[in-house]
């Protein structure tokens, strides 16, 4: 009998993680990552291979490990938000939208009617832009490396959106505890309406490259096939959970920012497998536009953030002509405000599932405790149950089908 | 009666003094029982047909030092397809690190206790892959401990500039 422990100590440590024909020497085990194009970012897996067959996978993930929750205990509420635009990169609107949603929870403020709707629509253009990368992204690792040069081009325009109304692309801190920032500049919903009335005939191009595209539906039918009771109990959320037919979605389950008015579907897919996984998210866009254009038609003039001064700072025109305001805003921005003692847990569906933050405080104006239950670290737990028994090919497809972003995951 | 008041009453008639107590704050429920029992409890959530919480949403722990005690792990639980919240909290009497693990009865507890091994140090008895998750593999401590520091650089100045220096774990030469 092969003895692995004195053969390789550091093997050894793994040995239940493998099968035993590993340590034998009949299966191969293979790298794959940190720094692989298809892996999204920096993800690594140990591979075990019978031939080109995956016996067996391990995931390994934090080297993109930023030590956000330990950050923001260091900050106040309002200065802690800056760091959850840089969990998940592609979703920085609905990281500010969870967190702001917490700390109010935790507070007890009312947000005004229109910053309820800007919220919603900016979060639904942001689902769309990441829609888009991930579409772009998991064609280009299938080979069809036209697609992410026409995404890139339509998520630009909606990064030029967040640009006029934020000053940022991407970290763009907008949504706020209370409300959001500032107003959105004139010029804003003719933007927005030209980029959704030009989205559609480019999801139609996008459709004719990828739909019925016999390359494509070779390569992700019938691959990374997971069943919904299986998926449940790996606790997968999002578009990963809706492709195998469950119907669960945050914004109807538990709405939340005002989403109970808006009419919009769920899509779901039968198989389980990474082309329905391709047309759920195929489907979101349309959804997503609907909701935006909803979104649209309900904006009214009105303020955008709560006049509960504890909370939200003053406006900067009142600075020069009240005291009061200077007052608020010197506390507001060094000592911050004091939160209720008590504790939180949040969830909004984001792109990738349900991204939810666990927010615990001790009376004090930083948070206690921060825990940001990524959809990004669930999805990843189940990649081993879908790629078993698979080509090594299809390893990446099923990656870019559960569309992982390690900074959410890693956090 | 809802399932929130059911589950509690249902808790303190199963496990008596081991529920140690029950919480509301902005209408969310916390039941805190004791480390004996953590397994149980939520097989009994889980299992229970009429019940139901059959959905770990979330497991994570705090660390309330000075307080004890001091480490609380923390399972947030749904009940599908109601969409119930409940919120399992298990206190680790004094300073202890030990209790035992869910992977049994939630099969994703895994990564989610792997990470709470890594970043507070609390040891999970009987999982079966407790390795750091996060942090490298020889990194020493458990950073989200309240006694772990933030990490801000101790400022060198002239008078003081080789004392700082020496102890300065990356600032060797």
């Amino acid at each position: 009998m092969f003895d692995s422990e004195l053969y390789d100590p550091e093997l050894a440590k793994l040995k239940h993680l493998f099968s035993s024909r590993a340590l034998t020497g009949e299966t191969m085990v293979l790298n794959m990552g940190p720094q692989h194009p298809s892996t999204h970012g920096v993800l690594r897996l140990v591979l075990e291979l019978d031939g080109e067959i995956i016996i067996n996978m391990v995931p390994v993930i934090g080297y993109l490990h930023t030590g956000v929750e330990k950050n923001m205990e260091d900050k106040t509420f309002l200065k802690a938000l800056v760091m959850s635009d840089r969990l998940d990169y592609l979703n920085n609107m609905g990281n500010n939208l969870v967190y702001s949603l917490a700390v109010e929870k935790l507070v007890g403020v009312e947000v005004p009617e229109r910053a309820q709707v800007l919220r919603v629509l900016l979060v639904e253009l942001q689902r769309i832009a990441s829609h888009l990368v991930w579409l772009g992204t998991h064609a280009g690792d299938m080979a069809a490396q036209s697609l992410l040069f026409y995404t890139f081009r339509e998520r630009d325009a909606i990064l030029d959106i967040f640009e006029m109304i934020s000053g940022q692309r991407m970290m763009t801190s907008y949504i706020r505890p209370g409300g959001v920032w500032r107003d959105v500049p004139a010029g804003f919903e003719e933007a927005v309406r030209a980029f959704t009335n030009g989205l559609p005939a480019r999801l139609k191009e996008y459709d004719a490259l990828l739909l019925n595209n016999p390359i494509w539906l070779d390569r992700t039918r019938n691959i990374g096939v997971i069943d919904g009771q299986t998926a449940l109990s790996w606790g997968l959320t999002g578009p990963a959970l809706r492709g195998s037919g469950i119907a669960y979605d945050i914004r109807k389950a538990m709405p939340y920012g005002g989403y109970e008015q808006y009419q919009f579907d769920i899509p779901v897919g039968k198989n389980g497998d990474v082309y329905d996984r391709y047309l759920v998210r195929r489907q979101e866009f349309y959804e997503s536009l609907r909701i935006v254009d909803q979104a649209l038609r309900k904006l009214t003039p009105g303020p955008v953030i709560t006049s509960n001064r504890k909370v939200a700072a003053p406006p900067r025109s009142e600075l020069g002509t009240s005291m009061e305001a200077v007052i608020h805003h010197f506390k507001l921005w060094t000592e911050g405000f004091d939160v209720p003692k008590g504790e939180v847990y949040v969830a909004v569906e984001s792109p990738r599932g349900e991204l939810g933050v666990y927010l615990a405080s001790n009376g004090g104006p930083c948070p206690h405790r921060v825990h940001w239950r990524t959809p990004s670290f669930v999805n990843l737990q189940a990649l081993p149950v879908m790629a078993r028994q698979h080509y090594i090919a299809d390893v990446v497809g099923i990656i870019g089908s559960i569309d992982i972003v390690l900074g959410d995951s890693d956090r | 009666m809802n399932l929130i008041e059911k589950s509690v009453a249902a808790l303190k008639q199963k496990f008596g003094s081991t529920v140690l107590r029950v919480d509301e704050f902005r209408g969310e429920t916390t039941v805190k029982v004791g480390r004996s029992a953590v397994v149980e409890v939520l097989r009994f959530l889980k299992d229970t047909p009429e019940l139901n919480f059959s959905y770990l949403v979330d497991l994570t722990a705090r660390d309330d030092l000075p307080a004890e005690p001091r480490f609380t792990v923390v399972y947030q639980l749904r009940e599908l397809p109601g969409n119930t919240a409940l919120r399992v909290e298990c206190p680790l009497p004094g300073q202890e690190t030990e209790l035992p693990t869910v992977t049994e009865v939630f099969v994703n507890a895994n990564w989610f206790e792997r990470e709470v091994f890594d970043l507070f140090g609390l040891v999970f008895t009987g999982h079966p892959d407790l390795r750091r998750i996060m942090m490298p593999d020889d990194w020493q401590g458990h950073p989200l401990r309240k006694d772990y520091p933030v990490g801000y650089e101790e400022v060198q100045y002239t008078f003081n500039f080789k004392d700082i220096d020496r102890r300065k774990p990356y600032a060797k030469r």
